[in-house]
């Protein structure tokens, strides 16, 4: 059995021909098994969709409840039978309800990870490694200049910035699955416990995580009907980023314009896009996690999809390791 | 080193004064000498350390990693102290137990000779943050860049110390880094330090622009009148053999001008204006004094063919005594027997302009003689030569700005306060052969409209996109279609860094034309005249 013939390329996305299935497809497929919920990996219009039970209901509550025909819950850890080949599903640490997929058949392993960090994150399960034959890394970030702080230092730079400029509002732009909900869960460990105001784009997915049991405090509704503008002086509000350019914003005096993501890594990444304080948080992994982590699965081959590919390839060359970038079409970094 | 490396970051995005300000004064309040005098230092300039080259950088950092990722890597941030500052790689097994301060790597920086300069930047980069090797990296490499002047951050120190900023400018070349005497000043824990250095810098008097009713109620029999020159506002001051030309907020400029600097060769304080030319023959444009800014060095060829003068107006102090406590008619003839001893070919006397009223004064400020006068200055026969802006003495009466109307063709979002707003505008005249009329654009404005006609123009903007560039958007512009905007400004200026050929000084929107067809507006030769004029 060679690995290529277990899980191929192909338009749609990752095939896997002994088990007919597709991994994160971009188009509408038969049979799709989904790592997350964020809309490059998790479309609708599939005929039977296999998940977790989390990233099941966050496709339900983006694309409406008939997002597929026939859905079935992965249990992490547990292993299903699709066609001949074993399917488990592992804890990816990237989102709420995300996972890699470990695809087994006739004594050869291959992981998906899906996208992932290792950062330690109080919304979702820690990423877990599985050792394997083949390891396929994602590799948004996978430049060595991409090293992400701790994200508790980062969120201290807002509150800090917060005292230093109470007159003033805080705009911190986050995408609306898993960043934006860690950010707020990140600024209550902080003990900010203020309301944190939210975009409406924000209010479904939120609301899910409060259900799963991940604290996010008061939550209040960042509109006009709440209040005037002095109501929002010294206020920490989250949206996603597109709205901070948008009318929407006008409402908030002064704002000092925040955004949460590994790209802010860059100066200029941040001063391209006005950024007053960019915070380098991230749901991926940062370099030194990418490499280690491909060291711990053990895997001889790793293949490398959606991002730099080159210079992690190159790493693990000089590190006496097969690697090849996975062209895979269609994955922007909605995540992050 | 941690602290610094955060205030460099924030500076460097933080678009308002006010926002820098308040940065700035928290940091000196919250850090501890002598790191806040050092990183003030850092940020005056006057913070001297030997410079390390980019290619020694380049060295050390593929000393220690694969040379092709950091290849993929430089190319991807594309600046190559932030790079260097990511890609570091920290030794095995380090883990730094002591983030080192500033006042301990300026230190390092400034004991290391030249052979082991590399060698001690290495080891400072070892144990810092990735941050703090981007300030490190920065202050090796000799600017900061960001975005501060010498004159905000005086202006933090004052507001530290509830002081005016003129009481810093005058102290300022007196005090060395890291300036304890002063902090302990400004915080109150000390007596103003006194300075027994020579040659300060002796704050200047400034003037109100004329409003409208202004002259009504003044009688023009108290005024005398002078053009004003649109040079640079310069203090000569020699004492002693020091000799230092200032600029009007206390920056030390004798560098760039060393022509003027070696003609000093007197004891006094006199006030003026930079002018490039010869001054017993033709005094240049403001196009011949740009050769003469912004330069790092001076060739020769450039001081000869662009000569620098001062025009002098006024004496603060003459052979050791302070005059500024003199009316100012008193000092003028004071000044007009000192000039003649100076170098006529570098210093001559701002003439008056004599007229009977104001109606008279009025023709030739609208008439002036030289491209490089733009107005008239009044200045009371009685007043004493007082630091600051005081309303009364001292007026500015500016020529009318120039105007043209011109087209929107760029909007670009503004921050803080105006981040959801298309604040920033460019806009282009109309050039080529009649039939295939283009735009080419002349200039950016971000101001001179009312927050109305902001939402009004960023209406505009959002319904007549037509591209978008991040935070740039494209708009609809053509012989049919288009907003017109009357742009007024000070003067032009030849560029070859813009397409038209022509810079705008000082523009500003004076109107919005919602009701001129875009085809109407101004046309490229319409500048170009202008420019022949300067």
């Amino acid at each position: 059995m060679r690995a290529s013939d277990l899980l191929k390329p192909r338009p749609e996305g990752l095939y896997c021909p002994p088990g007919d299935f597709f991994i994160d497809p971009v188009r509408s497929v038969g049979r799709a098994l989904i790592t997350h919920g964020h809309s490059d990996h998790a479309r609708s219009g599939h005929r039977s969709v296999l998940a977790t039970q989390q990233t099941l209901d966050i496709m339900g509550l983006r694309y409406g409840e008939d997002f597929a025909g026939t859905t079935q819950a992965a249990i992490l850890g547990e292993t299903i039978d699709i066609n001949g080949v074993a399917v488990t599903f592992h804890p990816a640490g990237h989102v709420l309800g995300s996972a890699q997929i470990a695809v087994e058949y006739q004594g050869m392993r291959i992981v998906a990870s899906g996208d992932y960090k290792r950062q330690k994150d109080a919304t979702c399960l820690p990423f877990e490694p599985v050792p394997c034959d083949v390891f396929i890394t994602e590799a948004t970030f996978g430049l060595p200049v991409f090293r992400h702080p701790p994200d508790h230092e980062e969120i201290a730079r807002v509150l800090k910035s917060a005292a230093q400029f109470p007159e003033r509002s805080h705009l911190i732009g986050a995408y609306a699955l898993g960043k934006a909900q860690r950010v707020m869960r990140l600024l209550r460990d902080a003990g900010y416990d203020r309301p944190i105001y939210i975009h409406g784009a924000l209010a479904k997915l939120s609301e899910y995580y409060q259900s799963q049991g991940i604290d996010l405090g008061d939550l209040e509704p960042g509109t006009v009907e709440s209040g005037g503008k002095a109501d929002f002086t010294g206020a920490i509000v989250v949206g996603p980023p597109a709205a901070f350019a948008d009318r929407w914003a006008r409402r908030f005096p002064d704002p000092i314009s925040c955004f949460a993501s590994g790209w802010m890594r860059i100066r200029q990444r941040a001063k391209q896009g006005g950024v007053e304080l960019p915070l380098i948080i991230s749901d991926h992994a940062d370099w030194d996690e990418l490499t280690a982590t491909i060291k711990e699965t053990g895997a001889q081959e790793i293949w490398v999809t959606h991002g730099r590919e080159e210079a992690l390839v190159r790493w693990c060359e000089l590190e006496g390791i097969a690697a090849r970038p996975l062209h895979l079409v269609g994955y922007e970094d909605e995540g992050d | 080193m941690n602290r610094f490396a955060e205030l460099l970051d924030r500076l460097v995005l933080t678009p308002s004064r006010n926002g820098k300000l308040t940065l700035l004064t928290d940091y000196f309040r919250s850090v501890e000498d002598p790191d806040r005098g050092l990183a003030l230092a850092a940020i005056t300039g006057d913070l001297s350390i030997a410079a390390v080259k980019p290619a020694m950088l380049r060295t050390l950092v593929v000393e220690r990693m694969d040379p092709v990722l950091f290849g993929y890597s430089y190319d991807y941030v594309g600046d190559l102290a932030e790079t260097v500052s990511l890609v570091w790689p920290q030794p095995p097994g380090h883990i730094p137990n002591h983030a080192p301060t500033l006042a301990e790597v300026v230190g390092k920086l400034q004991a290391a000779s030249r052979s082991d300069g590399p060698q001690v930047l290495a080891r400072l980069l070892d144990s810092a943050s990735i941050s703090a090797r981007f300030a490190i990296i920065k202050l090796v490499t000799g600017g900061l860049r960001i975005g501060v002047s010498a004159r905000l951050a005086k202006q933090a120190l004052a507001d530290l110390g509830q002081v005016d900023v003129v009481e810093i400018e005058e102290l300022w070349h007196g005090l060395t880094p890291p300036y304890t005497e002063l902090f302990a000043w400004l915080e109150g824990r000390a007596e103003k330090p006194r300075s027994a250095a020579l040659a300060l810098f002796r704050p200047v008097m400034l003037s109100n622009a004329v409003d409208d009713g202004d002259l009504e109620k003044l009688n023009h029999a108290d005024y005398a009148a002078e053009w004003k020159w649109d040079g640079i506002r310069v203090q000569a001051v020699c004492e002693g053999r020091i000799r230092r030309l200032y600029s009007r907020t206390g920056d030390d400029v004798s560098g760039a001008f060393p022509d003027l600097a070696a003609a000093m060769d007197f004891e006094a304080a006199l006030d003026g204006e930079l002018l490039v030319g010869d001054p017993r023959e033709a005094t240049g444009t403001f196009s011949d004094l740009q050769q003469r800014l912004n330069r790092k060095s001076v060739s020769p060829k450039i001081q000869q063919q662009y000569p620098a003068f001062m025009r002098c107006y006024d004496a603060l102090q003459i052979d050791g005594e302070d005059l500024r406590g003199l009316p100012f008619v008193e000092r003028r003839s004071r000044l007009e027997a000192f000039v003649k001893t100076l170098d006529p070919s570098r210093f001559d006397l701002s003439p008056l302009v004599e007229f009977p009223d104001w109606q008279a004064l009025e023709r030739l400020r609208q008439a002036p003689p030289h491209p490089i006068i733009e107005g008239v200055m009044l200045k009371r026969w009685d007043s004493p030569y007082l630091a600051g802006r005081p309303k009364g003495p001292w007026f500015k009466w500016k020529r009318d700005p120039h105007t043209v109307d011109a087209v929107l063709m760029y909007a670009q979002r503004g921050h803080g306060k105006r981040s959801s707003f298309y604040s920033d505008y460019t806009f282009g005249v109309w050039a080529g052969p009649e039939g295939s009329e283009e735009l080419v654009p002349v200039g950016k404005a971000y101001f001179g409209f009312t927050d109305e006609e902001l939402r009004q123009i960023d209406k505009y903007v959002r319904d007549n996109t037509i591209e978008r560039f991040g935070p740039v958007r494209s708009v609809r512009a053509d012989r049919n279609n288009g907003l017109v905007l009357e742009v007024a400004f000070e003067g032009l200026n030849r560029s070859t860094r813009h397409k038209s050929g022509v810079a705008m000084r000082f523009p500003r929107i004076s109107r919005l034309r919602w009701d001129k067809p875009a085809a109407e507006a101004d046309r490229i030769e319409t500048l170009q005249a202008l420019l022949q004029e300067g």
